[in-house]
């Protein structure tokens, strides 16, 4: 197969855009579409602050990558999760975000969250008994709670995370199956900020995981290549291997799932409610914006956890 | 394992081998062992390979497992 700009042998090709490149045009392709679908969704300027999430895997790596290469203001901020489950996964996720951080001289924050809250997200989890066994849930509750209190913090005009289309293809696949509207209503690429509430957008929203891989590869990105342990067996990877099996079945089916939601949304298919109780309040312990008067979610799970760590001490 | 005299062409994914005979392109040997193309990205010496390369006598094609979640 050959490169369609210059004749040579292609790296990747990309059957949903009948389009194969070289490596040269790949790594040129690539953040010349970031740049295009963050002015198409109108993301942030270049006079904005960007606070990239890196969590040390393929996709947040490249986004950071990218938007240096563009010319951005991007930081980035490590959540250390203190998972562990013998390889060492959060050690890792942190060395190579830390490195890459260095080699090309760029500012990343770091937050730990054993030593923020007293224990890493697996024990939080256990302790505070969410999420049906699997700390999943606890872990993205705490990131997003984290990643707001930086961005908002620290003055940053947006929140980047390095969601790619598969993420939000399955994403998308899961609420349509159980029909959930208010998660449909807000899924998009950017989600505008609100009262205490970041911006947060996804400029990598339009590439398939694939095209993230070869990009990582190709640019010689080092990133951690084991898979959470948690993640095993997840929805969220059993969504994706089936949107999989109709990509290989029929090139483009989605991105056309993804871009034709994206377009009914925008005219109107999902309604916001209109119903008053869905007014946020300032969370009563740390002030980030919640759906109930009083403690938000993650104060709350943070509460649990004390709550039951001091009855075990006081025994 | 290859047989005595014979060379088979070995494509690793993760922890685990498989083995096809040469001659045959990567979307053949992936459809073989039953790997979804769109799940991986292949590379032979550590350069990529798109899904009409022919693979040859000896050759070792790692499959980069692309999905990641949770």
């Amino acid at each position: 197969m050959k490169c369609r700009k210059c004749g040579e042998k292609a790296s990747v090709n990309m059957r949903q855009h009948k389009l194969a490149l070289c490596k040269e045009h790949y790594l040129e392709w690539v953040p010349e579409q970031t740049e295009r679908f963050i002015e198409k969704y109108e993301m942030f300027s270049h006079d904005e602050k960007i606070l990239v999430a890196v969590s040390g895997g393929k996709d947040s790596l490249s986004l950071w990558d990218i938007l240096i290469r563009l010319g951005y203001q991007a930081d980035g901020l490590y959540i250390g999760l203190g998972i562990d489950a013998g390889i060492n996964y959060s050690g890792e996720s942190h060395r190579l975000a830390d490195e890459f951080a260095n080699e090309h001289n760029l500012k990343l924050h770091v937050v730990d969250i054993e030593k923020e809250y007293g224990q890493p997200i697996p024990v939080l989890s256990e302790i505070s008994r969410r999420g049906h066994g699997k700390p999943c849930a606890v872990c993205g509750l705490t990131k997003r709670h984290v990643m707001n209190r930086i961005a908002r913090d620290l003055g940053y005009d947006v929140l980047a995370t390095g969601h790619n289309l598969d993420d939000e293809a399955a994403v998308l696949f899961g609420n349509t199956l159980s029909w959930s509207g208010d998660y449909l209503l807000r899924q998009g690429p950017v989600l505008p900020s609100a009262d205490g509430l970041a911006r947060k957008v996804k400029p990598l929203c339009r590439f398939y995981e694939r095209e993230m891989t070869a990009y990582a590869l190709l640019r010689g990105i080092e990133y951690i290549y084991e898979e959470c342990p948690f993640a095993e067996g997840s929805t969220s990877i059993y969504y994706k291997e089936i949107l999989n099996q109709l990509e290989n079945d029929r090139p483009g089916a989605k991105l056309t799932f993804y871009l034709r939601f994206l377009e009914a949304r925008q005219s109107g298919l999902f309604a916001e409610r209109n119903d008053s109780t869905l007014h946020l309040h300032p969370c009563t312990n740390c002030g980030q914006p919640t759906s109930a008067p009083g403690l938000c979610s993650f104060c709350r799970m943070i509460e649990k956890v004390a709550d039951k760590e001091s009855i075990v001490s006081n025994l | 394992m290859a047989r005595q005299g014979v060379s088979l062409v070995k494509l690793i994914l993760r922890n685990k081998e498989f083995e096809v005979k040469p001659g045959m392109t990567l979307l053949s040997s992936l459809q073989k062992v039953n790997v979804l193309p769109e799940s991986i990205i292949a590379t032979r010496n550590g350069e990529m390979i798109l899904e009409d390369e022919i693979l040859k006598d000896g050759d070792v094609v790692k499959l980069i497992a692309v999905i990641s979640g949770g």
